[in-house]
């Protein structure tokens, strides 16, 4: 026979022992229901990405493919890593920065056309600050970054 | 010239934090009287040549003198004077010699309110602290140096603060979050050197607790001013976005919480103290953490600075001598400390646990969802991102717990409470809760909402149990007065903080369910309604400000058709970098927001805008400043300050009578006075 107070110390650490397992497992769980794959233009292009998965995409908004609907929010922009492109649509207010030429990141999913909808478009609040996911995403596609980097904010 | 005189000054400062790292340390391990009361004078060395150091680079922001670097980066001729001298923590070197600064000025007040405390003690405090200091001046050094020059020719304006800087959350909210985070320092260092000592006993718990509850409160200001900061300048209409930089001080924050309350039990009971000593070490690492996302460039944030990544390796070496050095010495000490195990399944101590293992479990989850990124890059080479949904469906169950729990918690007693006492106290409340949150939405809203249900019901649940409680603490009293101020700071602050998590619930819970919000293209004169406001587009003008030139907009929002408020949405572009800026505008009040953010400017002057409606958002910071008022309230007690002031004669009767818990001023955390009675 166990002592009492072993006993009650035992209960204890397996009432603990059997919270943190449920949170864990939970934890876990949602983790993995909660992933967003990021992806270049190029490896979207390629048909990595399955059609219906949310995602986020990456790279340069291209030169004169802004084009925004006169009557209405919807906007449309190319997204290139200069190898290969991907066009986006979104409806919505673009941020401050969202320039041509500028790295941007967009969240949602492709549709059958070929065309990634955004639910959210990404552009970083300061000029010279690259996010790791776009210079990634120009890396793979063998395009420097830097190259690309300054030659741009000279508009300003 | 006067640049160089700071870098002298930070290398001497190195020079005295090394020493404040070696001396006391090794006069505290040898009995050397002598080592160990140098702490107190280079503590004080230390803060001074630090101060000076930030008042000289502050100087060269003041000025203009763009042949250093960081103000040449950050700073421009044309910053308003408030703005120049903050530009100074607007970039990585500037803010991490006034995080220094921060940990210099927290050795300072060590120093100085550690009188009661024995001097080995302090010196292995300060000795610790000192080195940690040291780590930080030699990373300035090595990698980050603030006093760089320009050379040969320095350029001849700056190329200007970052506009989103340019406002008075950045004059606030680095510096708050900043000495919130390095205060949690001080609570390692206590930890650490009662490790050293091998007395991990309740006078170290006591003289932990005003440390780890004033860092707290800070770092809830400094959170708080972030998100409130963060909710006006981005325009985005949230509060909290799961931001991977936003994650670690709250990791921080809940560890923090945790700590605040295993330390009470610690000291009151004696039990938890390898524990305790477990959560002074996460919540120190959470703080490096911070520092290491930050500078480190390894995540995707909208605080990173420019990085570069021999800083995050440095940093990483600082974490993992400092974190893996204190984690070693508690696997060597830990076999030691002798906890007793001395109470029911059903007491104060189990209301405790569950709340600490309720918060670690919260901050482990942010961790694990903040990092979980960079590990998957590392292991698989691909990209990802954590949505906050994770997030949400983690905390909100656990929080819904906690605050079942912190109901009960404060009214159980020590050692053991029975079930059926439990019940007689809180039975009715917790019916009345439920009635409560079932009748307040549907009479408000005529509707049925879960989310509000639960919410209303949670709030009434902490506000009726701290309103009981108060009652039967004061009803065996003379008069209500009298009873109220029998009860100490300690019972006060702990309530009062109680009291924040429920106005903060109520901030969360609506602004979450029940906020709207449009985009629209309004051509001027054109009206939209949302959530029975109708905001119409007056028109916009051309303005000039001291450093930018702004289009502004003119919305006016009625309801039923009576003026409620003007709102002027601004679009700046700031003269020296040519950057964008939009600026929201606001009308606050306690019941609800009106929020505008504009988007841009169309050929034909129409505008796009986002309109938000955010009922109870500011509940939220409300909340927050309650519960960073009662921890400081708490630290106050009459048990802590009369320690500090005591002669060594009275201190003995003090501890003797403390004992008995007679003469303990915690109320909430004493054996529950007048309860079965």
């Amino acid at each position: 026979m166990m002592k009492p107070h072993r006993r009650k110390r035992l209960g204890i650490i397996l009432f603990i022992a059997t919270g943190l397992s449920v949170a864990a497992g939970l934890t876990l769980y949602a983790l993995s229901q909660n992933i967003n794959m990021f992806y270049s233009p190029s490896q979207v292009a390629n048909g990595e990405v399955g059609a219906d998965t949310m995602f986020r995409i990456g790279g340069m908004v291209k030169d004169g493919s802004v084009d925004q609907r006169a009557d209405s929010l919807a906007v449309s922009f190319v997204t290139t890593d200069f190898v290969h492109e991907v066009p986006i649509e979104y409806e919505g207010i673009l941020p401050d920065l969202f320039r041509e030429g500028q790295g941007i990141v967009a969240e949602g999913r492709l549709d059958t056309a070929g065309v990634f909808q955004a639910s959210r478009v990404l552009a970083k609040h300061d000029e010279n600050y690259m996010s790791p996911e776009v210079k990634a995403a120009l890396e793979r596609a063998g395009a420097s970054p830097e190259s690309h980097r300054f030659g741009e904010s000279a508009e300003y | 010239m006067i640049p160089e005189l700071g870098q002298f000054s930070l290398i001497l400062a190195f020079c005295l934090s090394l020493l404040l790292g070696a001396l006391p340390l090794a006069g505290a391990a040898t009995g050397n009287a002598l080592w160990m009361s140098l702490g107190r004078p280079l503590s004080a060395g230390l803060f001074v040549f630090l101060g000076l150091c930030l008042l000289i680079l502050g100087h060269a922001f003041v000025t203009d003198d763009f042949s250093v670097r960081v103000v040449a980066a950050q700073s421009n001729s044309l910053l308003p004077m408030q703005y120049k001298f903050t530009a100074l923590w607007g970039g990585h070197e500037g803010s991490f010699l006034l995080w220094t600064f921060m940990l210099a000025g927290w050795i300072l007040a060590v120093s100085l309110f550690s009188a009661d405390m024995p001097r080995e003690f302090t010196a292995r405090v300060l000795g610790v602290l000192g080195l940690l200091c040291a780590s930080y001046i030699l990373f300035m050094l090595a990698t980050s140096n603030p006093f760089d020059r320009m050379t040969p020719v320095p350029p001849a304006d700056g190329a200007d603060l970052n506009s989103a800087l340019q406002d008075i959350g950045f004059i606030l909210h680095p510096p708050t979050l900043y000495m919130g985070y390095v205060g949690f320092s001080v609570v390692f260092a206590f930890a650490i050197a009662a490790l050293l000592s091998g007395r991990l006993d309740a006078a170290w718990a006591r003289w932990s607790r005003p440390w780890a509850n004033v860092s707290w409160a800070i770092l809830t200001i400094g959170i708080a001013l972030g998100s409130w900061w963060a909710y006006y300048e981005l325009g985005w209409g949230g509060w909290w976005a799961w931001d991977p930089v936003e994650n670690p001080p709250l990791i921080t924050w809940l560890f923090g919480a945790a700590l605040i309350h295993s330390l009470a039990v610690s000291e009151k009971r004696g039990v938890f103290k390898s524990w305790t000593v477990l959560l002074a070490i996460l919540a120190f690492g959470g703080s490096l953490l911070g520092t290491f996302i930050t500078r480190s460039g390894l995540l995707t944030s909208v605080h990173a600075f420019a990085s570069d990544p021999s800083r995050g390796v440095f940093i990483l070496a600082i974490l993992g001598v400092f974190v893996g050095g204190a984690l070693l010495l508690f696997a060597l000490r830990a076999p030691l400390i002798k906890s007793g195990f001395g109470f029911g399944s059903l007491s104060r101590e189990v209301f405790l646990l569950a709340n600490n293992i309720i918060l670690a479990v919260a901050a482990a989850s942010v961790f694990l969802g903040t990092l979980f990124p960079m590990f998957y890059q590392a292991i698989t080479g691909d990209l990802i991102s954590i949505g906050p949904p994770y997030f949400n469906v983690i905390f909100v169950p656990l929080m819904i717990l906690l605050i079942v729990l912190l109901g009960i918690g404060p009214v159980s007693r020590w050692k053991k409470t029975s079930g059926a006492y439990l019940w007689r106290q809180l039975g009715k409340l917790a019916v009345a809760s439920a009635l409560i949150g079932v009748a307040l939405p549907l009479i408000v809203l005529l509707d049925v909402s879960i989310p509000a249900t639960i919410a209303v019901a949670l709030a009434a649940w902490i506000v009726l149990t701290i309103g009981r409680d108060l009652r039967a603490k004061t009803a065996n009293k003379p008069s209500r007065w009298r009873g109220l101020r029998s009860l100490g700071y300690g019972y006060f602050g702990m309530q009062g903080a109680h009291f924040g998590v429920a106005v903060m619930l109520v901030g969360v819970a609506m602004t979450s369910w029940f906020s709207s919000e449009t985009s629209v293209l309004l051509r001027p004169g054109e009206t939209v309604a949302l959530g029975g406001y109708d905001f119409r587009f007056a028109g916009a003008e051309r303005i000039a400000g001291p450093n930018y030139n702004a289009d502004r907009a003119t919305v006016m929002v009625t309801r039923n058709g009576a003026e409620v408020a003007e709102l002027q949405p601004e679009l700046r572009v700031y003269l020296a970098s040519g950057a964008p800026s939009t600026e929201m505008a606001i009308d606050p009040s306690l019941l609800r927001d009106l929020f505008v953010t504009p988007g841009e400017i169309r050929e034909n002057g129409a505008w796009t805008m986002t309109v938000y409606v955010k009922p109870f958002v500011r509940w939220i910071w409300l909340g927050a400043i309650f519960m960073a008022l009662g921890a400081t309230v708490a630290s106050a007690d009459r048990r802590y300050r009369k320690l500090a002031t005591a002669k060594p004669r009275d201190k003995a009767r003090d501890e003797t009578r403390d004992e008995t818990g007679q003469a303990s001023g915690l109320g909430g955390l004493r054996p529950a006075a007048g309860g079965e009675a």
